[in-house]
């Protein structure tokens, strides 16, 4: 405990003489090497007494003591640390929001029902005082996504220090996110219709306007296209292998339905939501479907379930053999920064540490993509990484000094780091 | 159909018809009809339980002038001979509209103020409102009443809160209302529902609807004393109805408990409309002394074959298809007075099959029955006029075939006040059964039904079933079928004429035309109806029901749990006292209490749970709840003191157990953010299975809400009405009504007559030190304003909640003496959190500030633990002082840290074992402990686990194979318990 105060009086000694942390870190220009840590290589793999090497933004060197690995450029000695590599939030709305209930700081929902060809990043804020806050928990990269309509439109993955939208993309437009019509309605009780769940009448209609929406976006790509149509245009990715289709559906018919129809149509699927995917984890695993899991820190969906079955969630899947990730879910945006305790939490469930620290890393890197840059501590990969004084994935120990995004030496600095400051020293003083 | 009745009807009532003397008659002689009409040889019940075996029944003028075996007849008597036949009092219904049309819904916005005047300044508060003022007669409903063997029902205008009087009507079709009308002010009504000809917004909820009718009383009694100087009609027909019985609709088993528990306060017994599920609760409901109503409206299976659909039926509603019908005996089991409704069903025709149905899960008919005559009766005070055949009651009765309740009885005739009204003509005869004849070789069976109402038939061929139509009409059957060769259309046609004989004879022609005499024989066996009553009394049917638990549904328990003496060996035990976090330690828990803290304890009788590498903690304390209750705003009102979290209670909440298995075990269930004076809370332990009173912590002082900022000026609604809208606002509203209260408490104290004013009660008791405020809380302009509004009263602040830029003003804080309970890291939800920082809580502890972390959320609050974490994280708290933060400091500021919060010998003994360090985000609850208790154990969950999956199917099968015997299935439906937030709208 006391080195813990320790520690907090050194920080606070060594911020108060920093300056500017919003701005955004400049490109590596000098080697880096880490040493003497506890490296989690994000692969379910851990390298005591580690040493990382990075280079123009690129790590060019891990291994343990025995590696004989020669210390290059700046020297980090992080004995009794943690190493880990940056966490990936999927499908989250940072820099589309940044007061939910403020409507015009909210750019997550264009109107409209097929919008394939609305993009997320055209608005994302890269100076937004949200994202700026993930960073100090580890979250360094995160796909951007729109979610309105039917079909909302298409992500982009972003890396989170940055000047501009343009900057910050690290992979633009992967992916379109339809969201799959539910089997279930409410009661508009407003109408006099009794509140509460009932079967979706209307479901086999809308899942058919979505089917029609692929064939005729397919009809059209097959033509001469010389009058444009914007939003058949913007699925040809879909059918070319390019992008990924991200289904939102949670429940095991919606599953079902969007896994035959992703199939049939030889598309890329993705689920997102999934809540009930532990139910078809045959039909997920025979199509090489992957799942993004809502976070764990949720309720159970019905009076009956296991208390802890949103906890567990992640396992089912990770132990049926499907492909698994955690992402924010419909929080609110300023909740992607408690992503690692939502991996932590499956660790009380009986997953491994490793492998519980997958479902934010290498998994996500995987499902989005983008598994050759990111999502492990592996040598040819970016130097997206950083260096924790505990277990990252447990709130008692995520306490970040250094992290990097492309090499570059990040601020951890926050608008809520500068206040703690500010009146922090106002009461020291008194 | 029921146009040939009502024909019928009208000729065979004319002669029962009375002239009266005063009414002048120009289409004719005036002819008074002074016959007895007297029926014989019947079997007559009195009563229900006084019942006389081929008796005589003499009426005149509709009244009963005698029953017997020994009755004079008068020469001037027509004679019925009705032997065979049973003669029962006709039914009443307490809670009806008959004839009284609902009001329709009134649009428009809504607003704050009456739209009436010269009443009372709610419009929901209707007293006035005089069913007979509105009544007309409805004869096609009163058909359907009187089918259903229905003589009189109360009616009543079925809006608003208090309702005003009911009328007890009788179904005559003759004779107009003043026959009709035999008590115009029967019954008070009240509900717990709005009118709906205002859309005046107070009250939003149902705390203060309960509220509201409190105040109402008091409002009425200073009415009385002549204490309000202008003319309101409302109170003055409250006043005027007080010697009355009040019946009130409640609508379900946990209303009727809350309901009950406001009429006590006044000393007023309602009779309760009872929602069906009163059998869950049914030590509850006897201790309310009520009386009650019934609905019968037993819910339908659902069609569970999509298993889709079906997984998200919860068994709580699956048991509740399984378990209803067992409510009238539970009741009746009980010794609980009840009557039935017909409110509720579709139509009064499914009376007989639903108390059928109940008769099979075990209730006396004669219980039965009683619910439809004497226990109305008695309820309305009128046990001689209705409800029995007793000299000098009203000539109600019933003609049945046999006994009722029976399956195949029938209701012949329905009498009214003397009036005749047939239902199923008993001159008719009965040809249902069994019949069967050959030709050319072929024989075929045909077989009646329903041949006095509605006839059916079914006619086979060697198993081959054919088409059949059957009519039966003045004594002729005429049955079509189709030939035997269903290639063709081909049709047969039978034409009897009915007479005394047993067998149908008469006319057969085939499809060639060729006509033949057939006999169509009746079977033997006697399946008559006259069998039947004997052959199914009153004794259970072969009924498969699940158990009932509390609550009712999944991890329910079927009796709660004891205290239990438990030893726990070699735990870290995180003391929160002097002594720290102490390591390989035994604790022992003994009569609900912590006995001994040590090393090497032992005890005899003690359970001993190894706690060797786990950590005892004590419970964890949310001080911000919103979990269990079935209301948390009232924002009718910009204050709301007057209403109570603990009227609205909810046992039943999953979201109990859900805590519990986080390691909780207190919460303050706090109102909403609605309007600056909030309402006051209720302090629980979370003793799952209990009731709403159990749950109650009986040691807590009392506390009310008060609310600041976005919310409270209603920041998001573009089109408020209600002041306050600023900041500047919100501080005059609190000096107006601390002014207000402190002239008040200044009269009460002085001995002046005053208003008894529930709001200024509540204000009262915050300035005499009586009641604590926890107060949300954001922006450090208002948090510094609350804190000199409470100074310049004369009182102090004793908590801000959510606080969350409290770190910046800490040191007025922690100069005035308030306590702070936030959130560990929210943010960036709306604009007055842009500057809340997750340090805030390590800034407000560091300055000495007395700081919990909550979670106003029924998800968070079940992992505090790791909210708790969270400020070391930020702010490097120490691993002590932060678990603290979710344990002893919400105790400090409930003041209840005299019992709980730390795990102190002679603290009660809410405790949890840990698997982990509990600040870890990897620790689970393993046990959770109240007063000695265990609400929580993880072993005992996973057996609950199979237990609810066994159950489900047991139930789903069971409902698939009602839907296979042909019953009539409902759609998947799933209610969706809300999660109540602040914000939350209810």
């Amino acid at each position: 405990m006391r080195k813990l105060i320790y520690i907090y009086s050194v920080l606070m000694l060594s911020c108060s003489l920093t300056f500017a942390q919003q701005t955004p870190a400049d490109k590596q220009t000098q080697a880096i090497t880490i040493t003497g840590a506890t490296i989690h290589v994000g692969d379910g793999t851990v390298i005591e007494q580690g040493t990382v090497v990075f280079e123009n933004g690129k790590i060019t060197a891990v291994g343990d003591s025995n590696s004989n690995i020669t210390a290059k450029g700046n020297v980090i000695d992080a004995s009794g640390k943690h190493i880990y590599p940056g966490f990936i939030g999927a499908n989250t709305n940072l820099g589309l929001v940044e007061v939910d209930a403020v409507n015009a700081s909210n750019d997550q929902v264009e109107m409209g029902s097929m919008i394939p060809h609305v993009r997320s990043l055209i608005a994302y804020n890269a100076e937004s005082k949200v994202v700026e806050s993930m960073r100090p928990n580890g979250i360094l990269t995160a796909q951007v996504s729109p979610n309105g309509g039917r079909i909302s439109g298409t992500s982009s993955i972003m890396q989170l220090d940055a000047w501009n939208w343009e900057d910050a993309v690290l992979k633009a437009d992967d992916g379109i996110h339809l969201n799959w019509p539910s089997s279930f309605t409410r009661g508009r009780w407003w109408l006099g219709e009794p509140p509460g769940l009932k079967p979706n009448s209307n479901y086999g209609s809308q899942v058919n306007d979505v089917v029609n929406f692929v064939k005729e976006s397919k009809a059209y790509l097959k033509g001469k296209r010389t009058t444009k149509n914007m939003p058949f245009e913007a699925m040809e990715g879909l059918f070319d292998g390019s992008q990924k289709l991200y289904v939102h559906v949670n429940d095991e018919k919606g599953i079902t339905d969007a896994v035959n129809f992703a199939v049939e149509n030889g598309m890329k699927m993705v689920v997102i939501g999934g809540y009930q995917a532990y139910t078809v984890t045959g039909l997920l695993k025979s199509n090489n479907i992957p799942v993004l899991l809502d976070h764990t820190h949720s309720l159970p969906a019905n009076e009956d379930q296991d208390y802890d079955l949103p906890y567990k969630n992640p396992k089912l899947l990770a132990d049926a053999g499907v492909l698994v990730g955690i992402h924010t879910g419909n929080n609110s945006n300023f909740q992607t920064r408690n992503l690692p305790f939502y991996a932590g939490q499956v660790v009380g469930q009986g997953m491994g540490k490793e492998d519980a620290l997958k479902l934010i890393t290498s998994n996500i890197a995987k499902i989005l993509g983008i598994d050759n840059q990111l999502g492990t501590i592996e040598v040819g990969k970016n130097a997206t990484l950083f260096v924790s004084e505990g277990d990252a994935l447990d709130m008692k120990g995520n306490q970040l000094t250094h992290a990097f995004i492309d090499g570059r030496a990040i601020s951890l600095e926050t608008h809520q780091t500068e206040l703690w400051k500010r009146y922090h020293n106002k009461y020291q003083g008194q | 159909m029921i146009k040939k009745y009502l024909i019928l009807m009208m000729l065979l009532c004319t002669f029962s018809l009375m002239a009266q003397e005063h009414v002048p008659k120009n289409d004719g002689v005036k002819s008074i009809n002074t016959n007895y009409t007297v029926f014989t040889n019947a079997k007559i019940y009195v009563t229900p339980t006084q019942v006389i075996d081929k008796g005589t029944l003499l009426i005149h003028n509709g009244k009963v002038v005698a029953t017997g075996t020994t009755v004079n007849i008068p020469v001037n008597a027509v004679v019925i001979d009705v032997s065979g036949k049973s003669i029962y009092p006709s039914f009443i219904d307490l809670y009806s509209s008959f004839g009284v049309e609902k009001p329709k819904r009134q649009n428009g916005g809504s607003r704050y103020d009456a739209n009436r005047e010269g009443f009372y300044w709610n419009d929901h508060i209707r007293p006035e409102q005089n069913a007979v003022d509105y009544f007309e007669y409805d004869s096609k409903t009163a058909t359907a009443l009187r089918k259903a063997g229905f003589g009189v029902v109360n009616t009543h205008l079925q809006d608003g809160i208090m309702r005003g009087t009911g009328a007890l009507v009788a179904l005559t079709n003759e004779g107009g209302n003043g026959e009709r009308i035999l008590n115009d002010r029967s019954a008070d009504y009240l509900s717990l529902s709005k009118s709906v000809k205002t859309s005046q917004s107070y009250p939003s909820s149902l705390m203060g609807t309960l509220a509201l009718i409190r105040q109402v009383h008091h409002d009425a009694d200073w009415y009385a004393k002549g204490g309000i100087t202008i003319k309101d009609r409302s109170l003055e027909a409250f006043n005027k109805n007080k010697g009355i019985v009040k019946i009130i609709a409640a609508g379900s088993k946990i209303n009727a408990l809350r309901v009950d528990k406001v009429g006590d306060e006044f000393n007023t017994q309602y009779v309760i409309l009872g929602g069906g599920d009163e059998y869950e609760r049914i030590k509850d409901i006897k201790a309310t002394n009520a009386s009650f109503i019934l609905p019968l409206n037993f819910p339908k299976a659902y069609d569970v074959e999509d298993t889709f659909a079906a997984s998200v039926l919860d068994l709580s509603t699956m048991r509740e298809w399984n378990q209803r019908p067992s409510n009238p005996k539970a009741l009746a089991d009980n010794g609980i007075t009840f009557s039935f409704t017909v409110d509720g069903l579709k139509s009064p025709d499914m009376l007989n099959a639903n108390i059928m149905k109940a008769i099979e899960y075990g209730l006396d008919k004669t219980k039965a029955l009683e619910a439809l005559t004497t226990v109305p009766a008695q309820i309305l005070g009128q046990p001689n006029k209705i409800g029995s055949l007793k000299n000098g009651a009203y000539a109600n009765f019933l003609i049945t075939s046999g006994e009722l309740f029976n399956k195949g009885t029938k209701i012949y005739e329905n009498w009214v006040k003397g009036e005749r009204n047939v239902i199923n003509d008993m001159t008719v005869k009965d040809i249902d059964g069994d019949y069967a004849f050959t030709m050319a070789g072929t024989t075929y069976d045909i077989s009646i039904s329903g041949s006095s109402s509605k006839p059916k038939a079914d006619v086979k061929s060697n198993g081959k079933q054919l088409g059949a139509k059957i009519t039966y009409k003045d004594n002729w059957v005429n049955l079509t079928f189709t030939s035997t060769d269903t290639t063709k259309q081909e049709f047969m046609r039978f034409t009897s004429r009915v007479n005394q004989g047993d067998n149908l004879s008469g006319k057969l022609i085939d499809p060639n035309g060729n006509s033949v005499f057939v006999v169509a024989q009746k079977a033997s066996n006697d399946d008559g109806k006259g069998n039947e009553m004997t052959k199914r009394g009153g004794k259970a049917k072969d009924v498969k029901m699940v158990p009932v638990t509390y609550p009712n549904g999944a991890y329910g328990v079927s009796q709660l749990p004891k205290q239990e003496t438990v030893l726990f060996k070699n735990a870290t035990v995180w003391s929160n006292e002097s002594d720290g976090i102490l390591k390989n330690t035994d604790v022992l828990i003994k009569e609900g209490k912590i006995a001994k803290i040590g090393t090497n304890l032992s005890n005899r009788n003690a359970t001993v749970v190894d706690a060797t590498g786990k950590h005892l903690t004590a419970g964890i304390i949310d001080e911000h709840s919103h979990l269990a209750a079935a209301s948390i705003n009232e924002g009718g009102q910009n204050s709301s003191a007057e209403v109570t979290i603990e009227d609205v209670l909810d046992p039943e909440d999953i979201g109990i157990y859900r805590n519990l298995a986080g390691g909780v075990t207190s919460i303050q269930i706090l109102h909403g953010s609605a309007n600056p004076i909030g309402g006051r809370s209720a302090i629980i332990k979370l003793k799952w299975g209990e009731s709403a009173d159990g749950l109650i912590n009986k040691n807590a002082p009392k506390f009310i809400k008060f609310a600041l900022g976005e919310n409270v000026k209603q920041s998001r609604s573009q089109n408020g009405t209600r002041f306050p809208r600023t900041r500047m606002g919100v501080e005059q509203l609190f000096i107006d009504n601390f002014t207000r209260a402190k002239e008040y408490d200044a009269k009460k104290k002085n001995g002046q007559p005053f208003r008894y004013d529930l709001e200024m009660e509540t204000l009262a008791e915050i300035l005499n030190g009586e009641r604590f405020i926890s107060c949300h809380s954001y922006v450090q302009s208002e948090i510094n304003m609350m804190m000199k509004v409470a100074e310049r009263f004369g009182f102090k602040m004793n908590t801000f909640t959510h606080i969350l830029e409290g770190y910046k003003v800490a040191d007025i804080m922690k100069e005035h003496g308030v306590g702070a309970s936030t959130f560990s890291d929210w943010w960036a939800y709306k604009y007055e959190v842009n500057d809340a920082i997750p340090y805030n809580a390590s800034i407000m502890h560091n300055v000495g500030i007395t700081t919990a972390i909550n979670s106003d959320d029924g998800e968070m609050s079940r992992r505090l633990n790791q909210e708790a974490a969270k400020t070391m994280k930020y702010g490097g708290v120490s691993e002590e002082d932060a678990w603290k933060m979710v344990t002893l400091n919400p105790a400090k500021l409930l003041h209840i840290d005299n019992r709980v919060g730390s795990i102190k010998v002679g603290k009660d003994a809410d405790v949890v074992l840990w698997s982990d360090n509990p600040l870890s985000v990897y620790a689970k609850a393993e046990k959770t402990m109240i007063e000695g208790a265990t609400y929580f154990d993880i072993e005992k969950d996973k057996q609950m686990r199979l237990k609810i999956k066994q159950e489900r199917s047991e139930l789903m099968s069971m409902m698939l194979q009602e839907k296979n015997k042909g019953m009539k299935t409902q759609p998947i439906k799933v209610k969706e318990k809300q999660l109540l937030h602040c914000d939350s709208m209810d």
